[in-house]
């Protein structure tokens, strides 16, 4: 019976077809886990959007859709930019050394322009989205307060260049979308690239 | 009575019938002495049952779109003739799949059911109730309201944490940068048909493993040690009829609980079916206050007491994770000389008893808001919760156990 086997052949004979068929498998599987990204549509949603920011008043915040998050824009005033300096050593990362933000913004005041502030309004700790507490020393926030975000979910704290708070349970500060300015008062959320610059 | 005679003999010519019958059935031995603990493997099937029936009748109604899912929820209990039963069943019994399976959990922890031969068959158990939490957590999405789509939110959000892969990860998860309607979508088709599936394979592997090795029992020792001239233990009853019937008084017990949360308090105080859940999903506004339903709390509690370490989420995640599969490392973590809490000694009952407090400790942490004191003690008990594991290799062998009987203990 086993006389005219070659065994040797038949190894390498199931070893080519498994193999092969493997690889054929693979390729098969591979459009059912890509029919699971984002769509075309999800992308086109998650376009760029522009905002203009000359309505917004000094102190005051406005909140935009961008990929159906929460993007908050600031116009900081005087005064909250002269606290962002004071109280580093309260702060988990002051100097944004996890790059939470594009490295244009890499600067103490966390933004392009100091005083307009963009920032996703996404907390890093689990996604909720934490409310805009301007008032300095605020009643329920303690008198230290210098005004920031407050998270409902778990109790983080951001100040006003939205970096998180010592004792929080958030891990880093909040994330600080792409973006440009393609005028004075025209902002550009979700892209950076300058156009004609490469 | 011929006729079915001759038509059982005819299918059974084709298809084993009669020998599956006695099998599983009538001469699947059983030991006798089962008591209380012994009724929730059966009714997690029974659940199980409800579940599948009640689930196939809300799909006929509801409308898996972000813009309809709420609206299509309201019309099942409001227009729907009878759809608020239906809804009600469905929504109490993914509760009770819970409440049974932790005393299943819990009875095989207590009698030694982990131990050899019995290693495979708790393991297919462990595998089961992941898949059944993966089941309760994307079911939760489909009424697509502030609990449903922030509860989702915090979820998914631990899978980004995965240090490297994890954004891209959990765009995959969600098919989109934010939950959203493809994530509604999917999560409809994995709740509706892929999770019940494996489910359903899962339990079929589970009954198979169980009667290869032979149920567990009250005294943890093997009925197959003694059997009568036929080969059947001396201290086994047939399953059907014995235990079938013994099991219906279980099931009517059961239904008389069950009815009675779906008749006169459906949403248990908030526990079974949360307030938050009745305001539609709203992307930009997260609820003052969000926490899992109640089955999840205890792991939840343990992710809330686990610091962020390098800037990071993920070693909470991770404690999360290793929290809701540390009971599948039982079976080498007991080094016990018998299986069953009745000849333990009182070191690993003061651990056992320590365990179910840590438990259900966390579980109501889960559900609180994050201070400081509840955060700390949620971390004191965490450590309890995982010492129970960790030490129990050193516990259980030092532990003074009483002698184990050579027959089964029945009155």
């Amino acid at each position: 019976m086993t006389d005219n086997v070659d065994r040797s052949k038949r190894r390498l004979l199931i070893a080519a077809t498994t193999t092969a068929g493997g690889v054929a498998a693979a390729g098969a599987g591979a459009p059912f886990v890509l029919s699971l990204m984002p769509s075309e549509r999800a992308k086109a949603a998650g376009a760029p959007i522009k905002v203009d920011v000359s309505a917004i008043e000094p102190g005051m915040m406005m909140g935009v859709e961008w990929q159906g998050k929460p993007v908050w824009i600031v116009r900081r005033t005087q005064e909250m930019l002269d606290l962002l300096s004071k109280h580093d050593s309260e702060l988990t990362d002051p100097t944004a050394t996890v790059a939470q933000q594009p490295d244009y913004c890499n600067n103490a005041n966390r933004s392009i322009k100091p005083e307009i502030f963009v920032v996703i309004g996404i907390c890093t700790h689990l996604g909720c989205s934490p409310s805009y507490r301007p008032e300095v020393a605020a009643a329920d926030l303690g008198a230290d307060w210098g005004g920031g975000w407050f998270c409902p979910c778990h109790g983080s704290r951001f100040d006003l260049a939205a970096r998180v708070y010592k004792g929080s349970p958030a891990p880093t500060n909040l994330i600080v979308p792409p973006h440009q300015y393609l005028s004075e008062n025209m902002l550009l959320i979700g892209d950076d690239e300058k156009k004609g610059a490469a | 009575m011929k006729l079915l005679k001759n038509l059982v003999g005819w299918v059974d010519e084709r298809f084993p019938l009669l020998d599956t019958w006695k099998e599983h059935l009538s001469e699947y031995y059983a030991p006798k002495n089962f008591n209380f603990w012994y009724f929730f493997g059966s009714l997690a099937l029974l659940v199980l049952v409800i579940q599948i029936v009640t689930g196939i009748f809300l799909t006929m109604s509801y409308k898996p779109d972000a813009l309809f899912a709420f609206a299509s929820v309201e019309f099942i209990m409001r227009d729907v003739q009878w759809g608020w039963l239906l809804r009600y069943i469905h929504s109490t019994g993914a509760s009770m799949f819970f409440v049974v399976v932790y005393l299943h959990i819990f009875r095989g922890m207590m009698y030694g059911s982990y131990r050899k031969p019995r290693e495979l068959l708790w393991i297919i158990g462990v595998v089961i109730y992941l898949a059944l939490m993966a089941e309760a957590f994307m079911g939760y999405l489909l009424p697509w309201g502030q609990m449903s789509f922030w509860g989702a939110q915090v979820i998914v959000n631990l899978f980004s944490s995965v240090p490297f892969i994890g954004p891209d990860l959990s765009v995959l998860i969600r098919g989109d940068y934010v939950i959203s309607d493809a994530t509604l979508n999917r999560f409809f088709a994995l709740h509706v048909i892929a999770v019940p599936l494996v489910l359903a394979g899962l339990v079929f592997v589970h009954l198979i493993a169980l009667h290869k090795v032979g149920s567990n029992n009250p005294d943890g020792i093997e009925i197959k040690k003694h059997k009568d001239a036929n080969g059947h233990p001396l201290d086994g009853i047939p399953f059907h009829p014995y235990y079938t019937v013994k099991d219906m008084v279980g099931v009517v017990a059961f239904l008389i609980v069950f009815s009675a949360i779906v008749f006169f308090a459906p949403d248990v105080g908030g526990y079974f079916l949360e307030a938050n859940n009745f305001v539609p999903a709203n992307p930009m506004q997260t609820p003052a206050h969000i926490a899992p339903v109640w089955y999840f709390t205890p792991y939840y509690a343990i992710l809330r007491a686990v610091p962020p370490m390098f800037g990071s989420q993920f070693p909470g995640v991770i404690a999360m994770g290793i929290g809701a599969i540390a009971v599948v490392f039982l079976p080498w973590l007991d080094r016990g000389k018998v299986k069953s809490i009745r000849y333990r000694g009182p070191i690993y009952k003061a651990f056992l008893a320590s365990f179910v407090v840590s438990f259900i400790g966390l579980g109501y942490l889960g559900m609180m808001p994050v201070t400081p004191t509840y955060t700390l003690i949620s971390q004191v008990l965490s450590v309890v919760y995982f010492a129970f594991f960790i030490l129990m290799p050193w516990y259980t062998k030092i532990d003074k156990c009483k002698h184990e009987p050579d027959r089964v203990t029945f009155k």
